[in-house]
């Protein structure tokens, strides 16, 4: 379970986050919109503790993230990223990417990283891509490695950071898919996303971001099919 | 054109000239070897802007790279020499050459490392690896490709370099063909020789940093 109680960021003088309040489950999926600038993907980055936080505290499985005695990097062994920028490791093939961290973090052996990479590759569609090297694949591929590669960590949840807006738009159903597959799974997600409509369909919780607070929060109905604010009515009907 | 060229004076001396071809690849070498080293510390020190050690990585930096390299060998060798430390010509040489070598590639370095996205250490970051990890599997191979084409010029470069070891008579590739062709009058032999054996120094460096590299790198980047 994450909590996370009264989180600010800045950025110098510029506060991103002001107070943000937000519990997601187990087995549960959020997905958070919102504009450019509203501080959606920075509150990814903060759970993850590749940003630090100024007040407040999030909670991963009864871990202070952020308190001085967390080892973050194991921690960070629990919450798997993908980045809008998929970021694959451009040295190593498609297997070495996924088998990478499972081999050197968690100390498997080379047969049984091997292993979890190849079942996590296939299980994204990419069982036939293991010798390539990622920069020879579309990013709609190099997206669904790097889902695969957080994946053969085994984590308990996936953090998803705007990972179709980088994608052609012929991509952007494969790699969605993906999602759905790990939602079927029962993987428990926060997804940064601007595809509302995946968000409507796939979201136990929606929460709709506005310049660093959180403006509206519930059930896709709620805050995508019904939404209360003003802000929020905006903001929709500009991307719907 | 009345020219007589003798060649067999060339070839007996032939012993030497290969002498002074080692002593040539010799210095180069150390050059590389020892440059490579300061240059990771000038770079290391240059990226931390850690003051006052910052200067001096950039002071070494800028002279290495915005003055000839005949001046550095002067100075090592008639400079120090008027100020009482009398370097041998092997020394002075060797010295000049780290000196331009490691300033050159510290820049090659910083540009290296300064070319890996940050987004690569954020990714690896949130698989869990420690910063080690991180460097030791994701940023560092990725900026060797990056360097390594840059260190072979650089090498390849020392290699003619050092022939400014003839002005102080060290007895190197141009130093021994500069003796050699003042004892026999030949000097048009002795110095086409010597180019061809230059050539074909510099082409083996070439084809083998590429041979390696091809080895290295596989099919990627």
């Amino acid at each position: 379970m994450i909590n996370i109680r009264n989180v600010h960021k800045c950025f110098g003088d510029l506060e991103v986050l002001k107070g943000i309040d937000l519990d997601v489950n187990k087995g549960e999926v959020l997905s958070i919109i919102g504009g450019s600038g509203s501080g959606k993907s920075t509150l990814l980055y903060c759970i993850n503790a590749i940003e630090n936080i100024q007040k407040g505290q999030i909670i991963v499985d009864d871990i202070d993230v952020h308190a001085k005695k967390t080892y973050q990097d194991k921690l960070r062994q629990k919450l798997g990223m993908v980045f809008q920028q998929w970021n694959s490791f451009p040295h190593l093939t498609v297997l070495e990417n996924a088998a990478l961290a499972p081999r050197i973090v968690k100390k498997l052996s080379r047969e049984e990283s091997i292993e979890v990479a190849k079942q996590e590759l296939e299980h994204v569609g990419l069982g036939d891509k293991f010798d390539v090297y990622p920069t020879k694949m579309s990013g709609g591929q190099q997206q669904r490695l790097a889902i695969a590669r957080a994946l053969a960590m085994k984590p308990d949840y996936m953090l998803f950071d705007e990972i179709t807006s980088a994608l052609d738009p012929e991509l952007v159903g494969e790699v969605l898919d993906t999602l759905r597959l790990l939602r079927e799974d029962g993987m428990t997600m926060i997804c940064v996303t601007h595809e509302i409509a995946f968000a409507r369909e796939v979201s136990d919780q929606v929460a709709f971001f506005n310049e660093g607070i959180i403006e509206e929060m519930g059930t896709p109905e709620q805050v995508i099919s019904n939404p209360q604010k003003e802000t929020t009515q905006k903001f929709l009907s500009k991307v719907l | 054109m009345d020219y007589q060229f003798h060649w067999n004076i060339v070839f007996q001396k032939m012993p030497e000239m290969l002498q002074g071809a080692f002593v040539t690849l010799h210095v180069s070498v150390l050059s590389m070897l020892i440059g490579i080293v300061i240059a990771v510390l000038l770079a290391i020190v240059k990226m931390n802007h850690s003051k006052p050690f910052c200067y001096v990585a950039i002071g070494w930096i800028e002279i290495a790279r915005n003055t000839p390299a005949l001046f550095q060998i002067y100075m090592a060798y008639f400079g120090l020499g008027a100020l009482g430390i009398h370097l041998s010509p092997y020394v002075a040489v060797l010295s000049a050459l780290i000196f331009i070598n490691a300033g050159y590639l510290a820049e090659t370095f910083r540009g290296g490392f300064m070319s890996i996205p940050k987004t690569q250490y954020s990714a690896s970051k949130s698989l869990g690896m420690n910063s080690f990890q991180v460097y030791r599997y994701i940023i560092l191979p990725q900026m060797f490709r990056r360097i390594y084409h840059p260190m072979t010029n650089q090498f390849v470069w020392s290699i003619l370099m050092s022939s400014l070891g003839i002005l102080v008579g060290m007895g190197e590739l141009s130093g021994e063909t500069q003796r050699l062709q003042s004892l026999s009058f030949r000097t048009l032999e002795f110095f086409i020789v010597a180019a061809v054996m230059y050539f074909i120094i510099t082409k083996l460096v070439l084809f083998s940093s590429s041979l390696i590299s091809r080895k290295l790198f596989r099919g990627e980047i």
